[in-house]
């Protein structure tokens, strides 16, 4: 099985028609979680999850010293939002549930295929 | 069994070798492997045809020598070990590692060929890393012509060949004809690849067989695709081109321009279906690119002669193709029709607006000359002339432009077409 890194990439400020009303929110979630259970019961759920913003990241650097710097590694318009790992069976089927995800959440979503995977193998 | 030159040996090669790549990736759905092997069978070829004589069945021959080969290579390497334990725990797969059946059945292979279309053409490779690839894999033309036909360098087109492989292998894009969900959004690039190895086919009588390949994969599609109006358009484009292959050169194999062609022999039956099929396209509210230029096409074969040709229609349709497609050669084609309506003048001073673009491309000096020519401006007719020959790439354009400058030289007088006023 291959895996697929799944980013959702959300758009910094205000975004016209994302979920403001506690209303709006709820529902947004639970097509996100909707959508995590699908995953899981086909049996393509890695691991994946919400992240906090941008605001809220740490980066280090490791050199001659430690070096610890807020802020988002990059600059920029967009950031991650979330993220999902994911088996599959091919690029398209990664597509598929790519295109499922940026249903539910409203962002697009990066798909790229793991070069090497780590100890979280199935 | 005969002796066999290197002509025959390259034409052999084209044609095997969209089927041979097509073959090998669904036997071992990897395309790397599948070029090298079919690269070692090539060579083995040139080594024993030449001495042996060709084989009854040029094509399978290639297909059984690469298949072996890609087991033996598959079989000696790691990641191939565990190849060929999958294989051996799917019985389907092992049937396939036998060496090839030279009588293989032409449906399955004809599929393979469209799916390694698909596969070329998938949406997460850069459209100019799909057209290179497919050419590559289904119409066997080197990097080297490649790079030509795209005016890059080699080394630039060997490393996009590459990235376009790797991105095959390491994103895990599938050999496969797309869901029919998803086949509208990945038709485009399709077309566009079918036509170019068409046209790859169109200049070079060595690689008739690709223009054959071509009009067979856009019979494939339209099985696959009966309603998509663009099918339609490229299946009518390519049959129409096809119907008049016989008058576009005479019996030395020179050249002939349209208005000089003998039009009885245009073929009759591939006009009709080709026409048929321009209908069926154009019956669709906003026709493609492919249905507006295939139009085009229909118009010229429905002409008895060039000068009862309806050019005001063939003017509007070059609009509407401007619209949609607003490239510079599509300007330069409008330009040359135009002349046939508003006169050589009109033409040439659109042509001159698109010198920045178009500077480096032979029909563009061409259609200018002509122009010249129309407007009794030999010397400025014969400059023109010289820049096209200098830039033609095929030898038989370039003979036909000698002859048009050398006949200019021997009139000088102002031609009979010259225009009103």
């Amino acid at each position: 099985m291959n895996q697929y890194l799944l980013s959702v990439h959300e758009v910094d400020g205000v975004v016209e028609g994302a979920p403001t009303t506690p209303e709006e929110m709820q529902a947004f979630m639970s097509e996100v979680v909707a959508l995590e259970e699908q995953m899981d019961a086909a049996g393509a759920l890695v691991f994946g999850g919400a992240l906090h913003g941008p605001d809220t990241a740490t980066v280090v650097r490791s050199g001659l010293d430690r070096v610890t710097t807020d802020g988002p590694f990059v600059e920029g318009k967009e950031h991650v939002a979330g993220f999902y790992v994911i088996n599959a069976a091919d690029l398209d089927e990664a597509l598929d549930w790519a295109a499922r995800t940026s249903a539910a959440t409203g962002h697009p979503v990066e798909v790229r295929p793991f070069r090497a995977t780590g100890r979280l193998q199935g | 069994m005969s002796s066999v030159g290197a002509d025959e040996l390259t034409a052999a090669f084209r044609r095997a070798h969209g089927r041979a790549v097509a073959t090998l990736v669904r036997v071992f759905g990897d395309v790397a492997l599948a070029e090298d092997a079919v690269q070692d069978a090539f060579v083995r070829a040139m080594e024993t045809w030449p001495r042996d004589g060709v084989p009854a069945n040029p094509a399978g021959w290639i297909v059984a020598t690469a298949r072996n080969r890609a087991v033996d290579v598959v079989r000696r390497e790691t990641r191939g070990r565990q190849l060929t334990e999958e294989q051996a725990r799917d019985p389907l797969r092992q049937d396939r590692v036998e060496p090839v059946d030279e009588g293989e059945a032409e449906g399955v292979v004809d599929d393979d060929r469209l799916r390694l279309v698909f596969t070329c053409c998938h949406p997460s490779l850069r459209p100019e890393h799909q057209v290179a690839l497919t050419l590559r894999l289904i119409a066997g033309l080197t990097p080297g012509e490649i790079a030509r036909a795209f005016l890059v360098s080699e080394a630039t087109m060997a490393k996009r060949l590459t990235r376009a492989r790797t991105t095959i292998r390491a994103a895990r894009i599938p050999y496969r004809v797309p869901t029919e969900a998803e086949l509208p959004g990945r038709l485009q690039a399709a077309l566009t690849v079918i036509y170019l190895i068409y046209n790859a086919g169109a200049d070079d009588p060595a690689r008739a067989g690709l223009r054959a390949e071509a009009v067979r994969l856009a019979r494939e599609l339209r099985a696959l695709m009966p309603d998509e109006p663009e099918v339609d358009g490229l299946l009518a484009l390519v049959l129409l081109n096809d119907a008049r292959l016989r008058g576009r050169s005479d019996a030395d194999g020179e050249v002939v321009l349209l208005a000089d062609q003998d039009r009885t022999r245009w073929d009759p039956t591939l006009i009709r279906e080709g026409q048929r099929r321009v209908l069926a396209a154009l019956r669709h509210p906003h026709p493609g690119s492919f249905a507006l230029q295939a139009a085009i096409q229909a118009v010229h074969c429905a002409a008895p002669s060039h000068g009862e040709t309806d050019w005001a229609t063939i003017v509007r349709l070059y609009d509407r193709l401007l619209s949609r497609t607003p490239t510079p050669v599509v300007a330069m084609n409008r330009a040359i029709a135009l002349a046939e309506t508003a006169g050589p003048q009109a033409a040439l001073a659109t042509l001159q607006a698109l010198t920045p673009d178009l500077d480096g491309y032979h029909l563009f000096h061409a259609a200018q000359a002509g122009m010249l020519e129309r407007l009794g401006e030999d010397e400025a007719a014969s400059l023109a002339y010289d820049r096209a020959i200098a830039l033609a790439p095929a030898a038989a354009d370039n003979a036909l432009l000698r002859r048009r400058r050398a006949a200019l030289r021997r009139e000088p007088s102002a031609p009979a077409d010259a225009p009103p006023g």
